[in-house]
């Protein structure tokens, strides 16, 4: 079939392309990315499926309005460098989201065909085309103005910071990303695991940045090695744009929360991630030996299905979910769920963790849990858990991690007192241009809504980046 | 921290590292068996860090990131200065640097800088490298006009470090070593307990070295109510907050050491609830250290 010749009806006829995956009984042993990618042929037939609709009703689920039925024609029609190209004039990160979005909130969940029949995969196409343009070595550098003579400095090399400095950078201004720790890429590199993020992807969006001329400075602290006040006053950066994410963990302030194996979901996956200590004794970094052994993953996030399924893959025994509400209220992405069922995954739902239990080495050994029932709708709209009276119970285990969110880290508020913040600690901001109570700072991402999405810190990066672009030259972007 | 590796040309006069940024270490030397004072350039953290800071070192590509007191520096030539008990794996690859090597990342000035004030009469006592972790904060105590008193333990006579610097800025300074070999024998908590007794006033002790020896200077002074701090050593990750795995018990509360601390008041630390969690990797740490071992034995051998 090819794309100028379909019927609606005959493109409603195709079904919705899965995308080739590890089996689950092999990939619980590797680290290797479970998805493997459409080949063309499928690309093609999923791109075939969308009906083209006079009023594409996908974009406006899309945080920042990619062209989706216009990339998703040049699929079809076999131009898949011109849909990625098309992609990237709204999404700088597209091999990244079209991994790590949640489309079945945003795009997917629009789609016109969710009506009758399953959404198009617009996720799995995006990351197509992009794949396809980096694997096949064609990845163009887009154009960069001339040279405005403006400095900014970007703080943090997360989604947002990384779409923030990809914008100036293009629009002539000098761009110097600071990065506390020794590795770029925020969450992408130290959060989420490679079997669902190859850093390789990661590494590679960096590069581009480089060529374009962003300047990387790692190891640099802002607060401790430098502070905002010196980037302006002292280095004469014309505007600092903050975005440090939400990298303060959480712990759940029950007993026994500070004996040996248990952890924060941050430290975990950073250890596992950042530090590679799936490959110790190779990496010098070690973690807890996870092999045979029991481990409970506490909350109902992304964070926490990448947390349990590390476990898994590093040979745990049991891997647990354990989590206060049932599985309907869970924020994780439904695909990850899917994926951790058929990992092996337990979940033990509608359970409450109250006491770590250690041995006298102050080994953990169990946490003992009560019973929840679902009762009236709280604040966030969710039913809220209650617990059922003598149902407590200790469930063995020899590891814990909490996932249960992270705050904001208090650095940059100590040391800048005139960036104004919420009780909360995240930044205060105009959300129409993110600039903070402090003359020429900016911030986005998860430091000024905690902790949200990866496309949501994209698209702050870039309102921001305008914002700068028309504060520093007295015009708009556009 | 900015060495020009490659420098694109920017408005401003501050050049900056791209790609990989590799530190220079401009002198390293011996002070006693094991334990190696290591220079290194770094001029952003010469020129702002402050005394009772420390920063993480990644020694190679694959290494982890440890954290190390910043003993010294000298903003001027942009150095700082690190002392090195070699431990495990990471403290003794550092320890086989020499000038014109290089280190992979370093990172700081990190934790809360010591509290410093004129408090009267400071009792710094330094344990093992714990000395050199209490020298930089002795140094600051001195320069607020405190009478400061130094007492500084070590096994034995040879793996005393830095007493010409310790008694140059001390009023008084004593050695003691365990064994007697050199100055007092005894511990420094037997020391400090005749300082004491003399009917010395003493209104602040800074106690840094083993978990069992800051533990016991606690327990000398908890009868006074002497102030007394100490400089908490849990193993740490990332050294700004955001893993959690740095964290102690003070007052029944949990406090993360390298943003809180490292310096606590040392009345109320839950010192044994550290000395466990500092034992969650014996296994692989012994695994790395002996592999680390036995490489730099084919080494010799080759
Ligand atoms: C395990 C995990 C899984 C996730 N899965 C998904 C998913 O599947 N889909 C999705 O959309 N979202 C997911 N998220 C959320 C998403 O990753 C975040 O919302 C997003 O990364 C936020 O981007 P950011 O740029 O604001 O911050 P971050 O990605 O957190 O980056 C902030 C950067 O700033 C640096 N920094 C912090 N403080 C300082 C300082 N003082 N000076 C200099 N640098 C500093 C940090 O080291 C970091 O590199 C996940 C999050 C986690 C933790
Ligand atoms: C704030 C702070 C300041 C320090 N300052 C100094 C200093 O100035 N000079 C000095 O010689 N040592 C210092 N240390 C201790 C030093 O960090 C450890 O000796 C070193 O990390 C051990 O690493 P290793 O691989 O050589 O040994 P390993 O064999 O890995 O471990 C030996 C012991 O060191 C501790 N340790 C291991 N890994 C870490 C880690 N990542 N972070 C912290 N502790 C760890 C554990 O208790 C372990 O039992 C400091 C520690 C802290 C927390
Ligand atoms: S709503 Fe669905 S069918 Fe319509 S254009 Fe968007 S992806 Fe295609
Ligand atoms: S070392 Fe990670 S929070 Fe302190």
């Amino acid at each position: 079939m090819d794309a100028q010749h379909i019927t609606t009806k005959e493109r409603l006829a195709i079904p919705r392309q899965e995308m080739p995956a590890q089996l689950p009984e092999v990939r619980i042993h590797n680290f290797n990315e479970v998805h493997l990618g459409y080949t063309p042929e499928l690309a093609r037939q999923e791109a075939l499926r969308c009906i083209q609709c006079k009023d594409p009703v996908c974009i406006k689920g899309c945080p920042v309005n990619i062209k989706i039925d216009q990339f998703i024609k040049l699929i079809a029609e076999g131009n898949f460098l011109g849909a990625a190209k098309k992609i990237k004039e709204d999404n700088v990160l597209p091999a990244i989201c079209g991994r790590v979005c949640p489309q079945e909130d945003q795009c997917e969940k629009m789609c016109i065909l969710t009506k009758k029949h399953e959404s198009v995969a617009i996720g799995n196409l995006e990351r197509f085309a992009a794949d396809y343009e980096r694997e096949t070595g064609n990845v163009e550098l887009p154009s960069v103005k001339s040279s405005t003579a403006k400095k900014v400095a970007v703080i943090g090399s997360g989604p947002a910071g990384l779409s923030c400095a990809n914008d100036l950078i293009q629009l002539g201004h000098a761009v110097t990303v600071f990065e506390a720790l020794h590795e770029l890429g925020g969450v992408l590199v130290y959060g989420i695991p490679e079997f669902r993020l190859p850093k390789e992807i990661v590494k590679a969006e960096i590069e581009g940045l480089k060529q374009l001329g962003v300047v990387f400075v790692t190891n640099a602290v802002a607060g401790r090695s430098i502070t905002v006040d010196e980037l302006l006053k002292e280095e004469h950066f014309d505007a600092v744009f903050i975005g440090v994410g939400a990298g303060l963990p959480w712990f759940m302030g029950i007993l026994g929360e500070n004996l040996l194996g248990v952890y924060s979901a941050n430290e975990f996956l950073t250890r596992v991630n950042l530090m590679k200590s799936y490959q110790f004794p190779e990496n010098d970094t070690p973690v807890f030996n996870c092999k045979g052994k029991n481990v409970a993953v506490f909350g109902g996030g992304n964070t926490a299905m990448d947390a349990v399924r590390t476990a898994k893959r590093l040979g745990a025994e049991h891997a647990y979910i354990v989590y206060r509400r049932s599985k309907a209220e869970m924020p994780a992405r439904l695909e990850e769920l899917h994926h951790a069922e058929k990992e092996g995954i337990e979940f033990m739902l509608l359970m409450n963790p109250v006491e770590f239990i250690g041995n006298d080495q102050q080994w953990l050994t169990g946490v003992k849990c009560l019973k929840m029932e679902l009762g009236e709708p709280d604040d966030s709209g969710r039913r809220r858990p209650v617990p059922i009276k003598d149902s407590e119970f200790i469930l063995p285990i020899d590891m814990a991690v909490i996932s249960i969110g992270n705050g904001s880290n208090p650095l940059i508020k100590q040391t800048t007192p005139d960036i104004e913040v919420s009780k909360r600690d995240t930044i205060v901001v105009d959300m129409n241009t993110m600039a903070t109570s402090k003359e020429n700072v900016y911030a986005g991402g998860d430091i000024v809504t905690g902790g949200a999405t990866v496309i949501l810190a994209m698209g702050a990066g870039r309102t921001a980046a305008a914002a700068i672009h028309e504060k520093l030259m007295g015009v708009s972007a556009k | 921290m900015f060495t020009p590796y490659r420098t694109i040309q920017q408005v401003s006069i501050i050049t900056y590292e791209i790609e990989e940024p590799m530190y220079q270490i401009v002198s390293a030397q011996f002070l006693a068996e094991n334990i190696k004072k290591i220079e290194i350039e770094a001029p952003r953290i010469a020129k702002k860090r402050k005394a009772g800071q420390f920063v993480m070192i990644r020694v190679g590509e694959t290494g982890e990131r440890i954290p190390l007191t910043i003993a010294g520096s000298d903003p001027e030539k942009g150095t700082i200065t690190i002392i090195v008990q070699g431990m495990g794996k990471s403290t003794r690859e550092l320890n086989r640097k020499e000038a014109g090597d290089t280190i992979h990342d370093i990172v700081g000035p990190l934790g809360t800088p010591s509290h410093i004030e004129n408090f009267g009469t400071a009792v710094s006592i330094g344990g093992g490298v714990g000395t050199a972790i209490a020298y930089p904060t002795a140094v600051a105590l001195k320069e607020a006009g405190n009478n400061v008193i130094t007492i500084n333990g070590a096994r034995s006579k040879d793996l005393v470090i830095l007493e010409k610097e310790m008694a140059a800025v001390s009023d008084e300074a004593y050695i003691t070593t365990d064994d007697g070999s050199y100055g007092f024998h005894g511990f420094v908590t037997q020391k400090l307990q005749e300082l004491i007794d003399s009917g010395k006033k003493i209104d602040l002790v800074l106690a840094i070295g083993p978990i069992p020896m800051m533990r016991a200077v606690a327990e000398v002074t908890r009868p006074y109510n002497i102030k007394t701090v100490v400089s908490l050593n849990p193993i740490m990750v990332d050294g700004t907050g955001m893993c959690g795995g740095c964290r102690v018990t003070v007052n029944n509360e949990t406090k993360f050491a390298c943003v809180d601390g490292p310096e606590f008041d040392a009345h109320q630390v839950d010192f044994k609830n550290l000395m466990d969690r500092n034992k969650l990797y014996l296994p692989e740490e012994k695994h790395s250290t002996d592999a680390f071992a036995h490489k730099c034995h084919m080494h010799k051998q080759a």
